[in-house]
Order: C-alpha cells, then structure tokens, then sequence
C-alpha cells in the first residue's frame, strides 16, 4: 500500500496528522487569486477554465482516497459519470431544473453508490480491488451505453436543462456563470477535503495507508473507515461529473469507462499524489497542454501527454509538485 | 487468584498440523510472565490466536473472566488487549509522535473525528508526549520513523501498544535485532512499565527473558511443556533437552 512516493515532510505537501499546522498558508490562497484574475484577464478561455476547475475537484476526490487513504482506482469516473448522468436525467427528462438540487440529487446518488460498491470492493485489496473497481465503472458504462431512451446512449443526452443559479445567474453564451459556478462549488469542495485530512479522521487514512495491519492491532475500524472516506471522494466526484453536465448542456458516455479514469490518474500523478494541491497542478497543466497540443497537433497530442507522463514517472515522482519542493528545499539549505 | 488472560484447551491446526495442542495458559493480573521455547514452537501461534489474528480450531480464551473467543481483533484491544510486533509495524513515514497519537486517539473514541483538526486534540497529544517522555523518545517526537535507528523504533514499538493503556501486553520479541549494547535500553523500558499491566513477552534473549520475567511458560511443539519460576525453568532437564535437542539437531 505503501507503493506511493513518501510526502515531505513540511512544505507544499500536505500531510495532515496531530502535529501539522491546520491552518491555511498564504500560499494556498494563490489557486483562488489565479482564478480569479483568470475570470477578468482571460474572457475567451472561460469555458476551458470551468472544465479544469471540473476536473480539479474530481481529482481531489481521488487524492483523498487514492493520496491519503492508499486506495487504488481505475474505476472513479462510475462516480463522476453517475453524477453527470443523475443530473442530465433530471434537466433533460424529468424538468428538474434548478442547478443545486440536481447536484444535491448527483451527490446522493454518488454517494450511496459509493457507499454499496466501497462495502462490497474494499475487503479486497491490490489487484483485486484495481480490477473490480474498473468492472464497476464498465458496468455503468454499458448501463449507459444500453438504456438510451435515458440516457441518450451513444448519442449522450443532449438539451439538459439547467435554470439559474439561485434563481438569479443564468449560464450564458460566455461561460461565466459556468465559471463562477464551478469555482464556488470547487472553494466548498477543496474547504472540506481540507479539513478532513487534517482531522482525527484523516490521520487515521494515512494511518491505514502507511500500515493497515497496525491500524488493526490499535483497534481502528479500519473497513469502516474506508468505506467512508471511499462514499466522501465518491460524492464529491458524482458532484464534479454533475458540474460537467450542467455547464455543457449535454452528458455523453466519455464521463464513464477507462478513459476518464485513467486520464484523472494521469492528472493527479503529474501534480502530485497526496498533497491536496497536486489536484491543482495536475488538472491546470495537463488540459491547457492538451488544450494547446490538441490544436497545434491533432494528430499527436497524445504524445505530447504521454512523453510528459513519462518523464514525470521516471524524473519526478513526486509529480511537479515534488519539483517544487525539492526545488525549494535546496533553496532553503544555507549555500553549501 | 483470578487469571487476566486465560486459555482453555485451545488447539489449533492446519490439517495434519497442530500448532497449538491443549494449551492451557493464565496470566496473573500484573504478571511478568514469558513464553519461551525453540523456533517452531508455537509461540507466535499463540500470540495469534489470543489477539484474534487466527481463529483457533477449538478451545476458549477468556480477557478479564468473559469469553473472547470469537471477537475480531478490534474488539479484543477495545477491551484492554494490547500487543508489539516482532518485525516493525510502524507508520514508518509519519512523525513518532502520530504512531502514537493514532493509538491513543482510537482508545479515546475521537480517532473518527472529520471536522476539528487533529492538532487541536490537545488531551491526545499531551498524553502522547508524555508517554514518549516516559520512553525517552521525547527529543524524537517529530522526526519520521524511519529515520530513527533501529533501536528507538522498537521502543516506538512498544509506545503504540503503551498509547492503548492496556491491561494485558503482549511483547512479541521486543529486543528482536537490536544489538545487545542496546538490549539494556529495552530491558530498562520493560522494567519501567507500569505494574497493573499483565506482560507477557515472548523472548530469544535468554538473559533478558531471566532478568525479566517472574514466570515462565516452555512451549515445545505447540504444547506447554512446564511452567515455572525462571529459577524452576532454568534447573529443568526437559527445557534443556528441548533447547540443546534444537540446537545441535
């Protein structure tokens, strides 16, 4: 379980416990301000910048159970695909319209599949667990790949409608209030997955990645406690795959599967596994280069990404985070 | 005198294997008590079996008088068994302080906590502080585990069962592979163990086993071979042919 880079100690990681200092650096606050300034400085890109504030809560929820927890996935997309599809249902079929119910209505449903498929998958471990977490997202693919007169199938489930936010911010042509919207609910997400990883509660995630068998023999209701963090990272991805739908309009079958699965691990491992702020960087980086290579080689992106993974994994792997710190901690050391 | 830990006629087997034949076992209340015997005796089997690791063939164990024969491991440290491992199972890249601070706070009931960070659990740390003091690992609170030398991490061992202020401790080779220079630190930590713990250790070390231990339990083949004082023990023809039948056969 221990397989992951080790988090330094101190610095840009993030590990929580009962010595770390819980209380918010100024650093942390740089992602909001670019965010911010983004808004005002970069109008034409607005829609792209919703899509990776998306993808950043999506991969935080992986960081929680993939970073701190030590739970391997390939199959999170079945939480972000169940969301997105839960509220494109509601918008486009049953005339729910309003955005906060229906991503109330993708958490709950995220969640409780969390919960069942978290209590039936979590008594394996390793390989096991890697390859009935990809069977369950597959599932939900086929499901919705078959049951088009609700989903839509392979054509996805387009005209989802979507009322005002609160009843006074429409989604315009322009992406902002998609934009706003997302960063909202990324600030409400990043708080409590904050907050949870400096709690007794993940203390103790970290604590059953470091050495399971130990949280055992302290008497921790270790499957409990992963069952719960696991129903927690899978709210939060139902929350972001809902996001998704609500700011396009449109849900198709690319939500659920391999692809967006592995394409989040991609994401979280290039900003840094087990560090909150490697679900930043990781998102950002790899849609704008995908975002730049897709349109200077259309052909070849997809080697452009690939080489960057490779030299992440060889290099760094830490993720660019890592970098950072490693960076910043010869910095540190007095000349020598 | 009523036993803290007891075994009835506990067995178990793997097949044609027996590891654990009829034991019969108890544990005085604040006992210093240790289970020696050759390699293979059964001694972690043992171990195992009380702390729920295995489930015994047949057989009872009883915590405190009542029955814990079928209780998953959890249950059994809720109700005061605590025990160390003979190869380190530490959270080798988190602060000492945090091994221990995770026992404490699942002894507490606060360890599932998700709001208020753990760092405002001031009762939790204090008391792990304290209990590092007690083991001399004070100025070491902070640093990761695994940059501790061997040694301070089989005390670090012993802290996390400690943070779980149980009533019966099971020692399963404290002083495995620290060099006997540094034996005498483990041996002054066992001594300074509060005395309404019931300890029992399970030792290679024969001299730390005798200076040790009050009583002594002989395992041989996975039966108890006799029981004594280690004076009785050490006097015991059977001990010796077990022990000098293992080592030159």
């Amino acid at each position: 379980m221990s397989a992951l880079p080790p988090a330094a100690a101190g610095s840009a990681a993030h590990t929580g416990g009962y010595v770390a200092d819980p209380r918010i650096r100024w650093q942390e606050w740089l992602p909001w301000v670019l965010a911010v300034a983004a808004f005002f400085g970069a109008p034409d890109y607005l829609s792209l910048g919703a899509r990776i504030l998306i993808f950043i809560l999506f991969a935080l929820s992986l960081d929680l159970i993939l970073g701190y927890a030590g739970i391997i996935t390939l199959g999170h997309s079945a939480f972000f695909g169940v969301g997105a599809y839960v509220a494109g249902i509601l918008g486009a079929k049953l005339g729910v319209t309003d955005p906060l119910v229906q991503l109330a209505a993708a958490a709950a449903a995220a969640g409780v599949l969390g919960v069942v498929t978290g209590a039936i998958i979590l008594r394996t471990t390793g390989l096991t667990l890697l390859m009935l977490t990809l069977a369950i997202t597959l599932v939900f693919l086929e499901i919705a790949n078959k049951a088009t007169s609700i989903t839509g199938g392979a054509d996805g489930l387009a005209g989802v409608v979507v009322a005002p936010v609160l009843g006074l911010f429409r989604f315009d042509l322009y992406g902002k209030t998609a934009y706003l919207y997302s960063l909202a609910v990324l600030f409400v997400g990043w708080w409590l997955v904050r907050r949870l990883i400096y709690s007794p509660f993940g203390a103790s995630l970290t604590g059953i990645r470091e050495n399971a068998v130990r949280m055992h023999a302290v008497g921790a209701p270790v499957y409990a406690r992963m069952v719960a963090v696991y129903a927690i990272s899978a709210t939060l991805a139902g929350i972001a795959g809902a996001l998704l739908t609500q700011t396009h309009q449109f849900v198709g079958l690319n939500v659920l599967g391999l692809e967006p699965s592995g394409e989040l691990l991609i994401m979280l491992i290039l900003g840094g596994v087990g560090r909150i702020y490697g679900a930043f960087v990781g998102p950002f980086v790899y849609l704008i280069a995908q975002d730049y290579l897709a349109k200077q080689f259309p052909e070849y992106w997809y080697f452009g990404i690939g080489l960057i993974l490779v030299l992440v994994v060889l290099f760094a792997r830490g993720g660019i985070l890592g970098i950072v710190d490693a960076a910043l901690a010869r910095l540190r050391r007095p000349s020598a | 005198m009523n036993a803290i830990l007891e075994t009835r006629a506990l067995c178990k087997s793997f097949g044609a294997l027996v590891v654990a034949d009829n034991v019969e076992f108890r544990l005085a209340p604040g006992a210093r008590h240790a289970l020696i015997g050759p390699n293979g005796a059964g001694k972690t089997t043992l171990l195992n079996l009380i702390t729920g690791r295995i489930e015994p063939t047949s057989g009872e164990i009883l915590l405190g008088g009542e029955p814990i024969t079928g209780l998953r491991p959890a249950a059994r440290v809720k109700r005061g068994l605590g025990r160390t491992f003979q190869i380190n199972t530490l959270f080798r890249q988190l602060p000492v302080i945090d091994n221990v601070a995770l026992a404490i706070a699942e002894r507490d009931g606060v360890a599932g906590g998700m709001f208020r960070p753990a760092s405002r659990q001031r009762a939790v740390i204090e008391e792990a502080l304290a209990l590092l003091a007690t083991l001399g690992l004070a100025d070491d609170a902070r640093a990761r585990v695994a940059d501790l030398p061997y040694g301070k991490q089989r005390l670090v061992e012993i802290a996390i069962a400690l943070g779980l202020k149980p009533k019966v401790l099971l020692l399963d080779e404290p002083a495995a592979g620290v060099p006997s220079l540094e034996s005498h630190r483990i041996l002054e930590v066992l001594d300074g163990l509060p005395r309404d713990i019931a300890i029992l250790i399970i030792e290679h070390d024969m001299d730390l086993v005798f200076r040790f231990a009050q009583r002594i339990t002989v395992l041989s083949q996975g039966a108890v071979l006799t029981e004594g004082t280690p004076a009785e023990i050490g006097a015991n023809e059977a001990v010796r042919q077990v022990y000098l039948g293992e080592r030159h056969g």
